[in-house]
């Protein structure tokens, strides 16, 4: 195993724990890489921070199900209007 | 007529979260929110012709969102059906302690959903606006419904590492637009 990790990898592995899918070794080559890569640490840190911005916000949306129903109904008026 | 702007099939798709998030936090119902939206493009979509193409597409129907809007206000307010007022009892012992309420009601605002977030709520779906389409739906799905990543994959017939990929470049994407546009 290669110690220092690319820039690449370490940028998927930091994508990969924002969402929590990542295991122990992964987690020690980027913090290693972290460590000793500025460019990556800010990376890391924006992608923290947006990852705390979508927490807060705590976006509710449509279930699929809801959307669904949604689309039938305006598609059939769409489909009245084009009739009138 | 500039009505061929405006691309009804896709408004669910396109707006529909950014406008009941703008609703929720006016109506606080669930339920209430969600029909006024799905009135909102059921007008949308009688006044299309009306559409000037002066403003985006979004601005036109938040505009006859907040109509809808103050009609459920006036309405809920005319002829006796006073808006919904929750009496707290004097004594406790009182009045029963009614099961309704004491469950957890999940859309309930709490203290810290405040109106800064509101508008970081907002800001957030706008930028997602702004991404490449089948990168705001998966970036959505990933993020804010919080599907793994098999379920995304197969839904769109791509592997996990195309899915990275997309990921990776939203989330670069939404990081310049929220610096941009939002204000720590």
């Amino acid at each position: 195993m290669k110690l220092f990790s690319k820039c690449s990898e370490a940028a998927h592995i930091c994508d990969k724990h924002q969402y929590e899918e990542i295991g122990f070794l992964d987690k020690i080559k980027m913090k290693l890489h972290l460590l000793l890569c500025k460019l990556c640490r800010n990376y890391s840190k924006r992608n923290e921070r947006l990852t705390k911005e979508l927490k807060t916000a705590n976006i509710k949306t449509f279930t699929s199900e809801e959307k669904q129903l949604l689309k039938s109904r305006l598609a059939e008026e769409i489909k009245n209007h084009s009739n009138s | 007529m500039n009505s061929e702007r405006l691309n009804p099939d896709k408004w669910v798709d396109n707006y529909a979260d950014y406008l009941y998030n703008y609703t929720i936090v006016r109506v606080n119902d669930h339920i209430v929110a969600q029909e006024i939206v799905s009135e909102t493009f059921l007008a949308a979509l009688r006044a299309k012709d009306n559409f000037q193409g002066k403003a985006t597409e979004r601005t036109w129907l938040v505009s006859i969102l907040k109509r809808k809007i103050i009609d459920h206000y006036r309405y809920s307010n005319s002829n006796k059906r006073k808006a919904e007022i929750s009496i707290s009892y004097r004594d406790p012992d009182i009045e029963g302690d009614w099961l309704e309420e004491n469950a957890a009601d999940p859309f309930d605002r709490t203290a810290e959903d405040s109106l800064e977030n509101d508008e970081l709520r907002l800001a957030i779906l706008e930028c997602i606006d702004q991404l490449p389409e089948k990168h705001a739906e998966i970036f959505k799905l990933k993020t804010i419904e919080e599907y793994d990543t098999e379920t995304i994959c197969k839904k769109y017939n791509i592997t996990p590492s195309n899915l990275w990929v997309i990921i990776h470049r939203a989330r670069k994407a939404m990081m310049e637009c929220m610096e941009k546009n939002w204000i720590n």
